[in-house]
């Protein structure tokens, strides 16, 4: 956990930071509740519910924007240094990233009107399984940004590679669908990206976790983190 | 509780993107503190203070009033032996020798020490003088050799434009800004090898506040510079390390990048996000 930091002696500035927190806290809720409903979407074919994900997108982008307005304005009136500053640049980060989960699901939210008209391709277990685990991560570190946990971050950071295992198995689920007839190439092309779309959505709730790692911190995790997405090579491996 | 030598500029880095520290810090200390005490009669107002001056850089003292930042730099040059009562301990290495011991001549130290002080001080005398009174304790030169170093100082303090035509004219008649700057151009007009600020700014406009930065950025070319300001933004911009004072003791220094982003002790992190007290 962080330094215990007693108030500002600004009692307002204090307060400004609390709203900023309290914005980045409802933007990520919204954006887990868009993933959230994407699926459901595509798992029920309820295409209702995909439309009003795409319309939903809109409250999103706004939020971005209200954020990016309201730091502006602290570091404009505010000046912030160390961790006050690192928070704020954070948020800021974070709602840009927020935005582009928003753009994921809403694009998932789409493709699976167009898969609800085709016939089925199996189970999509695999869909729910991964859009549960992105979920969770994405609440993991958008909590641990309102907590200034940087613990929970970097577990978060850590914990990407069961994302991209499922997405593998989909990877090749869905190659198998194409090759075994071609008319199922619609809709298992609509679902390969709405796979990526999820995968996506997760690097950039390990992205969150960085930017909070950092904001509680003060030092950056590692360049590399572990990744497991080997969907590159999964048809042919080209010669080292 | 306090660093003795100064670091090289660490890495300042946001989620993966990492940017060097613009200045790297020069390790070769052109004045070094040692283990210095320092009392106002029987009150000890610094302790146990070790601090690099690294050579041609900028050195930020912050910290509340009555930290001892400006005790330090008091001592620097020995302000403080002017006042009985007064006394330091411990040393202040240049060149390998204690500025603070007895054996060392005043005059001497104060031609290599120079301080500009909060309110500009002109000397109530002509521009010119004002540049040469100083010089004249130190050298002998001939009128022409002493127009040069006058026009020297002058335009290295960034002055010389506004009063060439007019350096028989009073010093007082000059701006507030001005006024510091011919301060700024009397204390270099002796060559010293550093220079004190002593809240240069405090009583400047804004923009007279950034000529005197800028000039301050120029100046650390050639001489060690060290300045004391209560302003966290000013420190930022023109320091290269910064040296945080609480209650007489040095509690972190560090490269200004760090300092102001990612600071390491709590005081410190409390004193500059504005949590003091």
């Amino acid at each position: 956990m962080p330094m215990e930091m007693p108030a500002h002696i600004v009692t307002s500035y204090d307060e400004q930071l609390r709203k900023l927190r309290d914005m980045v806290a409802r933007m990520g809720g919204l954006a887990e509740r868009q993933v959230h409903d994407a699926t459901q979407a595509l798992v029920r074919r309820d295409s209702e519910l995909a439309a009003e994900v795409v319309a939903r997108d809109a409250a999103l982008d706004q939020l971005e924007r209200e954020i990016e307005a309201f730091s502006i304005r602290i570091l404009a009136t505010r000046q912030p240094m160390a961790s006050d500053l690192r928070f704020i640049v954070a948020a800021m980060k974070v709602s840009h990233d927020l935005e582009r989960i928003g753009d994921y699901a809403r694009n998932g939210a789409k493709r699976s009107i167009v898969v609800s008209q085709q016939p089925h391709l199996g189970s999509l277990n695999g869909f729910q399984r991964m859009s549960v685990l992105v979920q969770e991560n994405l609440k993991r570190a958008i909590d641990a940004l309102v907590n200034d946990d940087a613990e929970e971050a970097e577990r978060v950071w850590a914990g990407d590679e069961p994302i991209d295992d499922v997405y593998n198995g989909i990877f090749r689920e869905m190659l198998t669908h194409m090759m075994e007839d071609p008319r199922n190439i619609t809709a298992a092309t609509h679902l390969l990206f709405i796979a990526k779309n999820l995968e996506r959505i997760g690097d950039h709730a390990t992205n969150i976790a960085e930017t909070v790692h950092y904001a509680v911190r003060g030092d950056s995790l590692p360049e590399d983190r572990p990744k497991a997405d080997s969907s590159a090579y999964a048809v042919i491996r080209p010669p080292e | 509780m306090s660093s003795t030598t100064t670091t090289p500029a660490e890495t300042a880095s946001f989620g993966g993107v990492h940017a060097r520290s613009e200045a790297v810090l020069n390790k070769v200390a052109r004045i070094s503190v040692r283990n210095l005490d320092f009392f106002y009669g029987e009150n000890k107002a610094l302790k146990g203070i070790n601090l690099d001056l690294p050579d041609r850089q900028v050195t930020g003292m912050i910290g509340p009033s009555g930290c001892g930042k400006s005790t330090l730099l008091r001592v620097l040059n020995r302000m403080y032996s002017l006042y009985p009562g007064q006394r330091a301990v411990g040393e202040v290495l240049m060149d390998g020798r204690n500025m603070i011991g007895a054996d060392v001549d005043m005059n001497e130290l104060r031609a290599k020490v120079g301080m500009v002080f909060q309110k500009p001080t002109p000397f109530p005398m002509t521009i010119y003088d004002n540049i040469a009174f100083g010089v004249r304790l130190h050298e002998r030169m001939s009128k022409s050799q002493m127009d040069d170093r006058v026009e020297w100082a002058l335009s290295r303090a960034a002055i010389w434009g506004e009063v060439k035509d007019r350096l028989q004219t009073s010093a007082l008649g000059l701006s507030g800004g001005q006024q510091q700057r011919l301060c700024i151009a009397r204390t270099i007009a002796v060559r010293p090898e550093v220079i004190l600020f002593d809240e240069p700014t405090s009583a400047l406009d804004p923009i007279s506040t950034l000529k005197i930065e800028e000039l301050i950025d120029e100046l650390k070319r050639d001489f060690t510079i060290c300045i004391v300001t209560h302003n966290m933004q000013q420190a930022a911009r023109c320091a290269d390390q910064v040296a945080f004072f609480y209650l007489g003791e040095l509690v972190e220094v560090a490269p200004a990048a760090q300092m102001f982003t990612a600071p390491r002790e709590k005081r410190t992190q409390e004193y500059i996000t504005g949590r003091f007290g």
